[in-house]
C-alpha cells in the first residue's frame, strides 16, 4: 500500500467566492458602480427600505436592484413599478446569495448607465453574513418586533455589517425593545458599525440613512474617478 | 443551512490538492471553523459523503477543529477569550475596557489533509 502522507494546505474555503468576489469590486470599479449588500430577516423592510431610498436618491443617482428570493417574483415588481430596473435571482431553495449568483445578475444589467446596485438578500440573519457576493458595503436591517435580543442570537451578521438600521421605530412605543441595551450589545460585537434609527412606514430617519448612503457612494466615486 | 455550497468548495479544494500531490486517496480531512461560524459538523460529513461518490475523496473522514473566540482589547491590548454564550455582555478582564477587536473566531480553511 502507498505511503500515507499528510498534506498542508491552509485554503480558505470560500476562496472561490472570495476571488470572484474581488474581480466583481474591479469590473463595478471600471464602470464607476457601488454596490450595496442589504441583510435582513424574512419581514425586516428590505423592500420597503429600497423603495424609500429608489425615491429618496433616484433623482442623484441611477439605481439597480438585485432580488435574491427563494422563489417569487414579488420584490423585483414593487421595484418595477419606481421605474427602476431590477433583475429577479431565483435561489430555489438556497439560503443565501454568492459571488457567482451576483455575477449572473450583472451580467444582466447595463452597468454602464448604473451608479448604485442594491442587493436584497434572502431574508436570512445567518447564512448571508458568510459570503462575500463582491459589494463595497454591508448594511443590514434590523426591526423592532424582532427584539432587542438578536445581536445575541446571531453576533456573526453584526460583525460584519457596515452600517445598521433599526427599523420600525414607530414600533417602539408598544414593542418590549430596550434600545440603549440593544445598541450596546451592537457596539460591543462591532464598535465601529453606524446605527441609523428609521420607520419606513411614517419615513422617519429615511434622509439620514439616505445621506449616508449618498456619502459613501460619492466616496467611492470620487477614487474611482481619480 | 449552507452547508451544502460550503461543502461543494471543500471537495474542490481537496481534490486539486489531491491531484497536485498525486494522491490515489484522500483518508481524513481536517478543517478549521471559528466558533462564529454557524455551521453544523455533521451536515459536512453527510454532505460531502453524497457529493464525493466516485471521486478518490470517497470515504475521506471530516474532522472539524473549533477555534475559540478571542478578542483584543483596544484600548490595553489585552486579548481574552469569550465564549459564545457570553458574547452578551462582556468587557476586557483586564482593564474594563468594551471596544475590542474580533481576532479568532471567524476561521473557515482547510488545514490539512491525510492521502495515501
Amino acid at each position: 500500500m502507498a505511503d500515507i502522507r499528510l498534506i498542508e494546505i491552509k485554503e480558505d474555503i470560500l476562496s472561490d467566492n472570495k476571488d470572484l468576489a474581488d474581480q466583481i469590486r474591479n469590473t463595478l470599479f471600471a464602470h464607476k458602480v457601488f454596490m450595496l449588500n442589504l441583510m435582513a430577516s424574512p419581514g425586516g423592510g428590505k423592500t420597503s427600505l429600497i423603495v424609500n431610498t429608489i425615491r429618496n436618491m433616484k433623482d442623484s443617482f441611477r439605481i439597480g436592484v438585485i432580488e435574491g428570493d427563494i422563489d417569487s417574483v414579488v420584490d423585483a415588481e414593487k421595484v418595477v413599478q419606481e421605474g427602476i430596473p431590477a433583475v429577479q435571482l431565483k435561489t430555489g431553495g438556497f439560503c443565501h446569495l454568492d459571488a457567482t449568483m451576483i455575477k449572473m445578475a450583472l451580467d444582466e444589467m447595463d452597468l454602464k448607465n448604473l451608479d448604485l446596485v442594491v442587493i436584497e438578500n434572502i431574508g436570512n440573519l445567518v447564512c448571508p453574513a458568510e459570503f462575500d457576493t463582491g459589494a463595497h458595503k454591508k448594511a443590514m436591517i434590523l426591526s423592532v418586533p424582532e427584539g432587542d435580543d438578536k445581536p445575541l442570537k446571531y453576533p456573526l451578521i453584526f460583525t460584519v455589517c457596515d452600517v445598521l438600521i433599526v427599523n420600525k421605530i414607530d414600533y417602539l412605543g408598544i414593542a418590549d425593545f430596550d434600545m440603549d441595551a440593544f445598541k450596546k450589545r451592537v457596539y460591543k460585537l462591532n464598535p465601529s458599525i453606524k446605527i441609523i434609527d428609521v420607520s419606513c412606514k411614517t419615513g422617519e430617519g429615511i434622509e439620514k440613512w439616505t445621506r449616508w448612503l449618498a456619502d459613501e457612494i460619492n466616496a467611492y466615486l470620487h477614487t474611482a474617478a481619480s | 443551512m449552507h452547508e451544502l455550497s460550503v461543502t461543494e468548495s471543500i471537495l474542490t479544494i481537496v481534490l486539486k490538492h489531491a491531484q497536485t500531490n498525486r494522491a490515489e486517496k484522500v483518508l481524513a480531512i481536517n478543517l478549521k471553523i471559528g466558533e462564529l461560524s454557524e455551521l453544523v459538523s455533521e451536515c459536512i460529513q453527510h454532505y460531502f459523503d453524497y457529493l464525493s461518490k466516485g471521486t478518490i475523496a470517497e470515504g475521506a473522514v471530516i474532522d472539524v477543529e473549533r477555534s475559540p473566540i478571542i478578542f483584543q482589547c483596544n484600548d490595553c491590548e489585552h486579548s481574552f477569550e469569550v465564549s459564545l454564550k457570553d458574547t452578551r455582555d462582556f468587557a476586557c478582564p483586564r482593564c474594563g475596557g468594551v471596544k475590542v477587536s474580533l481576532i479568532s473566531g471567524r476561521e473557515f480553511y482547510i488545514k490539512d489533509i491525510t492521502i495515501s
